[in-house]
């Protein structure tokens, strides 16, 4: 049975071989700890679940403190020049589209097909993450695809992908590392003692302060943690059921979905949501960091105001 | 009740105030917030390790570059902006507002995985959204174009947000259902995944007129840059 420790193993590899490339890369002033980075990161995801979590959590401060302590640096990349490429472009023309958009398709057709398929009564795929276990796997096909379509060198699409990768840096593994505080914060009580404040401090009595505690607190939450999930059990045990569904009688339905959805206004307005706001960033090579935040403060915020008042209005309807 | 982890929520204000490095800041407020919740330095580093190895799909995105690498070496995104720019009635705007749309009806659908970041913004959306922009205001400069690429994840992201709630499958739908049951309050998916949509309506209301107002002011935008550095770069 495929399972995510297959895609994981995949990854790795591919991690070593990005590590072995940057080691070698004599543009990088850096190379040696841009090397041990995404070396230590490969083993991380090869051997991952057989290290003892006390030395995998080692592992993981010493590969963030590489990137933390400005460890990595971009180097040299063969490149191919506009011409080429143009030249390229004209020959491959819309087939060029193609395995970009296997990805996608082939995740979702893995995502959806491949769960219920049985071979002699084992399950192809595991039913656990099969959205991730299917990227993975649409990416292994579009890339053979691509290499058998375009000509390209396997080496020299790695180091396209290092390239690219080397460019987004940190900013890889803070997503993973933004996890590992949610849960860390989930154990020191965080959310349930800023819980206790806000309902101490406020006059819920009033309805409407109440909607706003929840509303805001949401956003504020999403905000500190990266995002809404952790943030909703918090505050809705803690404001939403106690004070407005008991006290003040509000509709369950709409006050889950709303405050929900309010939560997801701060989801795209904090850094903390490094997989959605810094990675693309990153991605797409802007020289702001923040840039996709800015671009995305200006209908967070108006959408927050809607929410909240649709709140106000659809849960005493 | 133990007031001191929240000293861990006060450094990643400051943090990100002062602009310090993320991950430096993600690795301090951890290692505050438990020690001052009195875990152990062991403790906190094996909660630290199985965290790491939990989410470690969370960097699988990266699986996405090497086809993007051998696709990009080979004119992906020269073709992207060639193939758009014959298409002279898509304005970088209508391509935009095009992109939110299906990517919130897909998301409502339960289609997550049909867009992303990795897999559809940097190979297809940007390379297109800048090449009509460059089809409409002539060739355009590196601050632009890092708006456009900006706005054209900002997109991605608002599309899928305020689509994939509708999904009465999805993780947060199920989540809400399963706090409220927890709690004595029986509810179906339906029921909560139906309210997501005057929000979802509302999320394509404002972004796209942001859309609008930020597509007419582009070839302004374009003028004044261009005439700002001198000469083809």
């Amino acid at each position: 049975m495929l399972t995510l420790n297959h895609i994981y193993v995949v990854a790795g590899i591919f991690l070593l071989y990005i590590a072995w490339q940057g080691w070698r890369d004599q543009g990088n002033p850096k190379r040696m700890t841009t090397a041990a980075f995404w070396g230590l990161l490969a083993v991380a995801f090869l051997f991952g679940d057989s290290i003892p979590p006390v030395y995998m959590g080692a592992l993981a401060i010493v590969i963030g403190l590489l990137a933390a302590g400005g460890g990595l640096a971009t180097g040299s990349y063969p490149v191919v020049s506009q011409q080429v490429r143009e030249e390229k472009a004209a020959l491959l023309k819309g087939r060029l589209f193609i395995p970009a958009l296997m990805i996608p398709v082939f995740t979702l057709l893995g995502t959806v097909g491949l769960k219920h398929v049985t071979i002699s009564g084992h399950a192809l795929i595991s039913s656990e993450n099969t959205t991730v276990i299917s990227l993975g796997l649409a990416c292994i096909i579009a890339f053979v695809f691509a290499l058998a379509m375009t000509r390209v060198k396997i080496a020299d699409a790695i180091q396209s992908a290092r390239s690219i990768l080397d460019a987004i840096g940190w900013a890889a593994i803070l997503p993973l590392l933004l996890a590992v505080l949610g849960g860390i914060f989930n154990k020191a009580g965080i959310g349930n003692v800023l819980a206790e404040l806000l309902t101490t401090a406020l006059p819920l009595q009033y309805p409407w302060v109440a909607v706003l505690a929840y509303g805001l607190g949401m956003v504020a939450f999403a905000m500190i943690m990266g995002n809404a999930f952790a943030a909703f059990p918090v505050l809705t045990i803690g404001i939403a059921l106690p004070i407005l569904v008991q006290q003040h009688g509000a509709n369950p339905a709409p006050l889950a979905a709303l405050g929900m959805l309010t939560g997801y206004c701060g989801t795209l307005m904090t850094p903390m949501a490094a997989n959605y706001n810094i990675v693309p960033a990153a991605l797409l090579e802007l020289s702001n960091k923040n840039a996709v935040i800015h671009a995305q403060i200006m209908t967070a915020l108006p959408l927050m105001a809607c929410n909240i008042i649709l709140m106000y209005w659809l849960i005493f309807l | 009740m133990n007031y001191w982890p929240l000293l861990g929520v006060l450094i990643i204000v400051i943090g990100f105030m002062k602009r310090w490095n993320p991950v430096l800041v993600v690795i301090l407020a951890g290692a505050t917030a438990g020690l001052a919740a009195g875990m152990s330095p062991a403790q906190l580093l094996t909660e630290t390790g199985e965290g790491f190895t939990k989410n470690r799909y969370l960097a699988i995105f990266i699986l996405t570059l090497p086809v993007l690498g051998a696709l990009e070496r080979s004119g992906l995104r020269e073709q992207a902006q060639t193939w758009i720019s014959s298409k002279k009635s898509l304005t970088a705007g209508h391509l935009l507002t095009l992109y939110l749309a299906v990517r919130q009806l897909t998301s409502a659908l339960g289609l997550m995985s049909l867009g992303g970041q990795a897999q559809t913004v940097r190979p297809l959306l940007a390379p297109m959204v800048e090449g009509s922009a460059q089809a409409e205001h002539g060739s355009i400069g590196p601050k632009v174009r890092e708006q456009l690429r900006a706005f054209s994840a900002a997109t991605d992201n608002v599309g899928l947000f305020f689509g994939e709630d509708i999904f009465i499958a999805f993780g947060a739908v199920l989540l809400m259902q399963g706090i409220y049951a927890d709690n004595g309050i029986a509810l179906e998916p339906t029921e909560i995944a139906l309210w997501g949509i005057p929000t979802a309506i509302a999320a394509f209301l404002i972004h796209s007129f942001r859309i609008r107002r930020f597509a007419r002011k582009l070839g302004q935008a374009v003028k004044q840059e261009n005439s700002a550095t001198p000469g083809p770069c």
